[in-house]
């Protein structure tokens, strides 16, 4: 599984980051990126859907 | 004060009031009866003509088009825009505004709002967190050994006013000034535009001038000299934008944080089931909290229309103010599943309470960290709490909802 945030819709609400910091990081600005080139370690499935979930932009996306 | 100055509302539809008491008192009720009457847009003549969409899809399509939706008026005013800016000319029209970047257009509001983005990231507000419960426990420290205690006049709206207080750099001895300053600011927007709210905005007004003079001579390690010290397209800002945006942190950060604690903690009390499961497991507070700003998101915002159009079968005019309501977006059940029900554990939860798009709340941790603290320290020293029947809730009226009075019987203390 692998998650994205797609900058250009990303606003910086940091749920992501607050909600699954083992796969989100945010910038001096406060906007969301990936870590790890958004490969989510086995076992993390569940927080990267929770992330989806709570993002208020729809900015992250999941690719199987 | 029961009707504002245009009298009583006759039909929520054609001519409502989101300045009258009425509307916060009875705002959920008033929403489904208009979504039930197949009413997706109000209107309203009063405040020179405003429009209430109250969808999910509506709200969120108006914050994306900042070009037909401009922010010049976040807060619906009696006088329009051109009506203001005659009785003031010095004014900040648009793309800028009259308290940068809330009032502020693209492309200059990108600009205006990266100067504060650093200042409020996860990280550098994250290290409040010691200081924000020294004020919440104090607070309770100061309530002494009563049973008896009013939440909102003794806890909630104390705690962001000293947090916004340090952070600009104001005395916290003038917290309750500018407290009082703000609501008037926000609450009293149906008032009778009278000599003594007009002496109020000038005390304000100088009070603050007197404080950005004061910091142009002795700066600190605040955001207010870090403003003065901050350029803009290579140019130092205007004294006007840094008194803006100073005003701005002000209003934006009091009267909001103290309503989303307040209704928080006021949930707690009427529902005990709740209260006890946060008592017993306070991991669970931050999803919550998340659940309280949806249920009862403190802030509606405002757009104006910057041109004539027809938008969703409504006949919008240039000028004409559109209520952008993110708590009824936050109840709209295309987005959210049993969006009247209120729980606390909801997993799937894309709220708007913090706006969505360019505008998203700078403050948004900030709000987050202070309604975390105050709702885990509140329940810690009061483990048990319950609505005092014989004493009245009261709501704030205008843009930003949260109870004023919260009249609370402790059960138990810690
Ligand atoms: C629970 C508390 C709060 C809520 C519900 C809230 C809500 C909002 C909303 C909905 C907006 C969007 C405005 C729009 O779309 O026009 C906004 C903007 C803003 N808020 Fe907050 N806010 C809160 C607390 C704070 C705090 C504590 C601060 C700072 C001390 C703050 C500072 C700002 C600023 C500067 C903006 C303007 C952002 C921009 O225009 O780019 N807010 N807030
Ligand atoms: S939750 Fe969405 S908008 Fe917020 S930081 Fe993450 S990706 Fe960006």
């Amino acid at each position: 599984m692998r998650v994205h945030v797609d900058s250009s819709k990303c606003q910086g609400h940091n749920r992501c980051y607050a909600l699954a910091p083992e796969l989100f990081d945010v910038d001096d600005l406060g906007n969301a990126f990936e870590l790890n080139d958004g490969v989510v370690p086995a076992g993390l499935e569940d927080k990267a859907r929770l992330a989806v979930a709570n993002c208020p932009e729809f900015a992250i996306t999941i690719e199987d | 004060m029961t009707d504002t100055v245009y009298g009583p509302v006759t039909d929520w539809a054609t001519d409502f009031d989101h300045g009258a008491p009425e509307y916060n008192n009875n705002i959920h009720q008033i929403w489904d009866d208009l979504k039930a009457a197949g009413c997706p847009i109000a209107h309203t003549e009063r405040y020179g003509g405003v429009w209430l969409p109250l969808t999910h899809d509506l709200v969120k399509e108006i914050a994306y088009d900042p070009s037909r939706f401009s922010s010049l008026t976040p807060v619906v005013q009696q006088l329009k825009p051109s009506e203001a800016l005659k009785e003031d000319p010095d004014a900040l029209g648009a793309p800028i505004g009259p308290v940068p970047p809330i009032s502020s257009d693209p492309p200059f509001h990108a600009d205006a709002r990266r100067l504060l983005l650093p200042a409020f990231s996860p990280k550098v507000i994250d290290p409040w967190r010691t200081e924000v419960e020294e004020i919440c426990n104090k607070l309770i420290d100061d309530m002494g050994d009563v049973d008896a205690i009013d939440a909102a006049v003794q806890y909630t709206q104390h705690i962001p006013v000293l947090v916004v207080a340090q952070m600009v750099g104001l005395p916290l001895s003038d917290a309750d000034r500018f407290r009082g300053w703000v609501d008037m600011v926000l609450g009293g927007i149906g008032a009778e535009r009278s000599e003594e709210r007009l002496a109020q905005f000038m005390a304000m007004d100088e009070y603050l001038t007197k404080h950005i003079e004061d910091h142009i001579e002795n700066p600190r390690d605040d955001l207010t000299s870090y403003l003065l010290d901050a350029e803009i397209f290579g140019e130092k800002l205007s004294p006007r934008h840094v008194f803006g945006t100073i005003l701005l942190l002000i209003i934006a950060g009091i009267d909001t944080t103290w309503s989303g604690i307040g209704s928080s903690l006021w949930h707690l009390a009427s529902n005990p089931i709740d209260r006890r499961r946060l008592v017993e497991n306070p991991g669970k507070i931050p999803m919550a909290v998340e659940e309280f700003l949806r249920a009862y998101a403190p802030v509606t915002m405002a757009r104006m229309v910057t041109d004539d159009m027809e938008f969703h079968g409504v006949q919008m005019k240039k000028e004409d103010r559109v209520l952008l309501p993110f708590p009824a977006a936050n109840r709209d059940e295309n987005q959210f599943a049993n969006p009247a029900v209120v729980d606390i554990e909801r997993e799937e939860n894309r709220h708007a309470a913090f706006g969505l798009g360019i505008h998203r709340c700078i403050g948004s941790n900030l709000a987050r960290l202070e309604m975390n603290v105050a709702i885990e320290v509140f329940l810690k020293r009061f483990p048990d709490f319950e609505l005092d029947t014989t004493e009245q809730v009261t709501w704030s009226t205008g843009q930003v909802r949260g109870p004023r009075n919260l009249p609370f019987r402790i059960k138990a203390r810690a």
